[in-house]
Parts: structure tokens; sequence; C-alpha cells
């Protein structure tokens, strides 16, 4: 088989943090909709189940001080970069503790210290964005890449056009990463979408691009760590590179939301994907590499278990405070109701 | 003091913004030329091309941008060029710029300032002489400025520029001609207090931007009648002075509100519905609105004045108030 061929050269400790990194999500992500299902999670939530190895190839290469714009999808790209998997539960359940106090939810979690800049409730809100937050560390001179992650979805809007166009003439270090799992929403993009697609949209506008597999975690990082350098320029920093785009397959196994039973799909369809389950496959290789079965169940109950964990966690965390509805807004003019 | 135009003013409060922080930046299409009305004229030369930023005709994509780099920590002052154009970059302005820091619990500040002129100038028709100002003010984390003189012009800006909020800055086309002394001082001025322009005892004229200066026009014709009025200038519309309106009107008891803009759910709706929930028992007539008739803005000048209040409306409206009074 060519794909255990291709893994025989694999890191085998890297391939194996990897496919721990993906069961987290994929927990997490189960805990998540376990919750939405007992009425704890009171909005709607967008799992990634199926697209973890986007996650982990682009967010494991991903410094700290690197910025990381994500989208209404973005769980487990926030976990990767770093975020703390219960204040993440917390901000889905609304409650204190929670990365936004509670006050973003599932679709604005933010990790600021984490470098996680935010996901977006907005398709295609965070490529401008993500170029900005790279012109910032042009102008000042950091040592910095941004990453930002998108849906083929997002391809449509006008700012994938404002952005990319932005990051190009400006030259400024962003990886932008197209997470294409088929569809827009509960619509299957290519339907609704001209010409062949994104890496030509974006070779259009004098940005390099790559298609490659994004359900085989291994090529993902090795892809993303190509970029990244190319990025970061021979000089190691500074952004000498100019942007870079990366176009990762993948195939949403989950509904658009929790509320979806996505039925606009066949049956073999999502079979046929479920084969091709980054995870699975990860273990396969792992399997293949001499890795016991029984410490590869032990890595996924595991995972099981601290997401469990971190869900009753957030159950048990407190409501915020009433007058968390009127802070952070503004300096100048903040708002003067009184909280009875 | 020196005398010099508003737009002028406003260059030296960003010029002098920009010397204080090097993390201030400005960026729109044009600037490096000087903008379309010569607002930065110089300071691409004086700053460079990093900091005088030419962006491409993509307002979505220079607010975006905006909102990311002010996110990590620079304080962008964004040009729109006319406010009509800004509309093309509501979604990063409303939904991203207005509402990161609220979203994300605290974490993320959105120091912009965006500058949108605005206002009826020139035969420049519906899409290039609009006064959207109260859209902003509805929106809540944004802070709204309507400089109407080269002194506020200067000291407001330097304000908004130092603020971490984000900031809609609007200045009026039809005033960027307009000369008058400016302190020598280098001076901000705090956000959300009105300028008393003139006093008065028989009515108060709540205004701002542009229609200050029809106001003030119209109190020099009133005075020759014996009738003084009290012009309130806002100068910020979020926050508006709201104590500054109130101790006025409680003294004075009649209440015209004057804008360019609609009336119709414009800022003089809320400043006449704010009088008349705090003073109604001390109003000794009902409050009152001029603005402009909802109608796009045409582009005869024999039309475009038609939509105009003149200082003629505000005069006769006055002088309405003050004969139709209750005692």
């Amino acid at each position: 088989m060519s794909g255990s061929q291709l893994r025989r050269n694999v890191d085998l400790a890297r391939l194996k943090q990897q496919h721990r990194d993906m069961l987290r999500i994929r927990a997490f992500e189960e805990a998540a909709l376990a919750a939405a299902k007992d009425g704890l999670i009171k909005g709607a939530i967008h799992p990634s189940i199926g697209q973890e190895a986007v996650a982990v190839g682009v967010c494991g290469n991903l410094a700290r001080a690197d910025y990381l714009l994500s989208t209404h999808r973005g769980h487990g790209q926030t976990l990767i970069k770093g975020a703390d998997a219960t204040a993440m539960m917390c901000e889905l359940f609304g409650r204190e503790g929670g990365t936004c106090g509670g006050k973003g939810g599932s679709m604005h979690i933010a990790d600021f210290d984490a470098g996680m800049l935010g996901a977006n409730g907005v398709v295609g809100a965070n490529i401008e964005i993500a170029a900005g937050a790279a012109h910032a560390v042009k102008l000042r001179g950091e040592d910095r890449v941004v990453a930002c992650i998108f849906g083929d979805g997002a391809i449509n809007r006008g700012p994938f056009l404002e952005g990319l166009n932005w990051a190009r003439i400006f030259d400024l270090p962003v990886l932008f990463v197209c997470e294409d799992n088929g569809f827009a929403a509960t619509t299957r993009t290519r339907d609704l979408t001209g010409g062949p697609g994104p890496a030509a949209r974006a070779e259009s506008l004098g940005i390099p691009a790559s298609e490659i597999d994004g359900n085989d975690v291994v090529a993902v990082d090795a892809a993303v760590r190509d970029k990244l350098a190319l990025i970061r320029g021979k000089g190691g920093g500074k952004g000498g590179g100019g942007p870079q785009f990366l176009v990762c397959r993948t195939y949403r196994l989950s509904g658009h939301t929790h509320a979806d039973a996505a039925t606009y799909r066949d049956a073999d369809e999502v079979a046929a994907a479920r084969q091709d389950d980054p995870i699975r496959r990860s273990r396969a290789w792992l399997e293949e590499a001499g890795v016991a079965a029984a410490e590869l169940d032990a890595l996924a109950a595991e995972a099981g278990a601290e997401m469990a964990a971190v869900s009753a966690a957030a159950a048990a965390a407190p409501w915020p405070a009433l007058e968390a509805a009127y802070r952070d807004i503004q300096d100048i003019g903040a708002p003067r109701e009184a909280v009875p | 003091m020196t005398r010099m135009s508003y737009l002028e003013a406003g260059k030296q409060g960003l010029t002098e913004a920009m010397v204080a922080d090097p993390n201030v930046w400005a960026v729109g299409e044009d600037l490096g030329r000087g903008g379309v009305f010569g607002q930065y004229r110089g300071l691409a030369e004086r700053f460079g091309p990093e900091r005088i930023v030419d962006a491409p005709i993509s307002e979505a994509g220079i607010m975006g941008a905006a909102v990311g780099a002010a996110l990590c920590g620079t304080r962008p002052v964004v040009e729109m060029r006319f406010s009509d154009f800004a509309l093309c970059a509501i979604d990063e302005l409303v939904n991203q710029a207005a509402k990161a820091r609220f979203m994300f619990g605290g974490q993320g500040r959105v120091p912009l300032v965006v500058r949108e002129p605005i206002g009826m100038w020139r035969s420049s028709a519906a899409q290039h002489s609009q006064s959207l100002e109260a859209w902003y003010v509805h929106i809540p984390g944004l802070v709204v400025v309507t400089p109407s003189t080269p002194a506020d012009n200067r000291a407001l800006l330097r304000a908004a520029i130092a603020s971490d909020d984000p900031v809609v800055y609007m200045e009026h086309k039809d005033l960027w001609a307009l000369e008058d002394e400016v302190p020598d001082q280098a001076e901000t001025e705090p956000l959300g207090k009105a300028a008393l322009r003139r006093a008065g005892d028989a009515v108060t004229i709540v205004s701002w931007s542009k229609q200050v200066h029809i106001c003030l026009e119209a109190a020099r014709t009133l005075a020759g009648r014996g009738i003084e009025v009290e012009v309130i200038d806002l100068r910020s519309l979020w926050p508006w002075d709201q104590e500054a309106v109130f101790d006025s009107v409680d003294r004075t008891g009649r209440l015209l509100v004057a804008q360019e803009s609609v009336t119709v759910a414009g800022f003089g709706a809320e400043v006449a519905a704010s009088v008349a929930e705090r003073l109604w028992d001390r109003l000794k007539a009902p409050v009152r609105r001029l603005g402009s008739p909802r109608a796009p803005i045409a582009y005869a000048p024999i039309l475009e004045d038609r939509l105009r209040v003149s200082a003629a409306d505000v005069a006769a409206a006055v002088e309405e108030l003050v004969s139709g009074s209750r005692t």
C-alpha cells in the first residue's frame, strides 16, 4: 500500500503525539455534542469531526507567539494552539471561567495568551483580520507568523479576495489554509463555485498554493512546515517570504451544526468517508509501526476521560455575574444601565 | 494661537499623534498622494510608505486589516474617503471592530479610528453626500465623533487616536476650508463633552458638525429680532453630553435639534426623546426637530438645496417655538 510506504520514514513520536492530539479534538467535540443534546450547551456548535488532521497539522507547527485566526468550526484548532480545554468547554456552556467569560460561546472562542485571536461567526471575515494581524507583525518588526484557517465556503465571499490581495501586495507573513470539507453550510460548495477552486484563485493573486490530502496528518504537518519555512524566509524570521496558501481536502463527518442530521448526503458517501477518517488512518500507521493496540486504545480512553472531566467541570461552573453583560464594551461612553 | 483650516488642523492632529507614538499609522486609498481632499499631503514624505499606507480600492480589506492590526498592537487610522464607501466595510466595523473586545471577554482591544468624511457638498449626489452618523451611535462598542471647528478637528482627532476604543470620526467635507484659530499647545479634548457655541435664554439649539455653523448664522439673525438662543455643539454623538443639554433646556424650557441628516430615526430623535423623558415638566413647548426629508440626496443644486436645513429654517422653527410656547 502506498499509504503505508509513505509513512515508513515518519517520526514515530511525532505521529503518536499527533494521533493523541486528534483524539483529544474528537473527544472534545463528542463531549460537546453530548452536552448540546442534554441541553447544557444552549447555542449552536459546529463540530469538526473528521477534520482533526488539519487542526493538528497546522496548529501543531505554530509557536505560542504565532497568531491564529480561526472559524466557527474551530474548536480543534483552538485546542491545539494551546487553549485550555476546560476554559473552552466553559465558554461553550456560557459559564464563568470560559475563555471569553461566557460572553462569546463556541463561535467566538479566543485565547489571546495562546495567540488564538478569535473564531469568527462571519464566514471569511477572519481572512482580512489575519492579513491585518500580519501587517502589524511586519510594521512592528516582530518574529511571528499568522495562520488563517477558513472553509471552502469562504472563497466565494469578498473578504477572500480583499484579504489575499492585501497579504500579497504588502508581502505579509500569513499562511492561508482552506479547510475544504466540501460543504458550504449544508450545500455542496462545488455546485456554487465558479472555476477550478481555491488554489487557482490564490495563484491568480500571486500567492503560491498547494493542495493536499487534509485527512493525512503527516502530509498536512509536512506541507505546513514547508510553507511556514517559506514564509519565515531563509533567514528564519521577520516574515521575509510573503504569504502562502494551502488547500487541505477533508470531509465533515458531522453535520453543519449539532442540530443538522446532514440528510442531504447519502449513507454510502458518509460510510466511505468514515473509512478515510484521519484518526483511523493514523492509528493504522501506528499499528504498522509496531505500537500495541492496547496502548492506542488507552490513548483514546485517556482523551475520552479527559473531556468527560472537562464537561463535568463546565457543568459545575457558575454562570457569569450579571454585571458582565455591561463590561468590556468600551471605555468612553460605556453603558450606564445598572444591573439590579 | 495659529490660524489654520479644518483640513490642516486634522492633518496637524494626525501628525502629532504619529510623532508621539510609532504604532500610529494611517491607511487608505491614495494616501501617498495626500488623500482625496489633501488631508494627508506631505505625510508620506515625512513618515514613509510604511506608516502612510496606500491601500487598494478595497474598503472591506482596509477595515478588516485595520481590525487585525489594531488587535496586534498598532493604532491604525483608517481613511474611508467618503463615509458612503464605509458601507462596503460594515461587517468589519460593526461585527468585528465594535464587538471584538466584548465577545472575546475583554481579551482584545481595537484602537482604530475610521475617518469617514460626511455631508452634502457641491452636487455629489446620493452616494457621496450622506450623513449616517446615527447608524453608528446605535452600535455598542463604537465612539462617534463629529468635529465642527479647526481646533476640534485637531484636538478630537488626537483624542480619538489616543482612545483604546474604535472611533468613527466624521469630518464634514464642506468644512475642509473653514479657517479659525487653533491653540498652539498640543492639547487633546475629552470625547463626550459638548461645546457651548453661543449662550442664550430663549431656546436651546442642539446640533453638530457643519449644521452648527448654520445654527449660529440663524442665532445672529434671531438676535437682531431680540431672540437670544443657546447653541450647543455636541461634538461627539456617542457618548453625547446629556448633562450639558439638560442643564441648558432646564433654563430655556425649549429645545430645537437641528441636523443635516435625515430626520427620521436620526440622532436628533435620541436627543429629543431624552429631553422629553427627563425634563417634561420644564418644557414650555414641544421639542422640535429639523433635518433632511427621507429622500436620497439629489445632484442638481436646486434639488440638493431643497434637502438642506437652512439658517432661515432654523430661525423660523425658533420663532415658532417661542411664539407657540405654553406659559
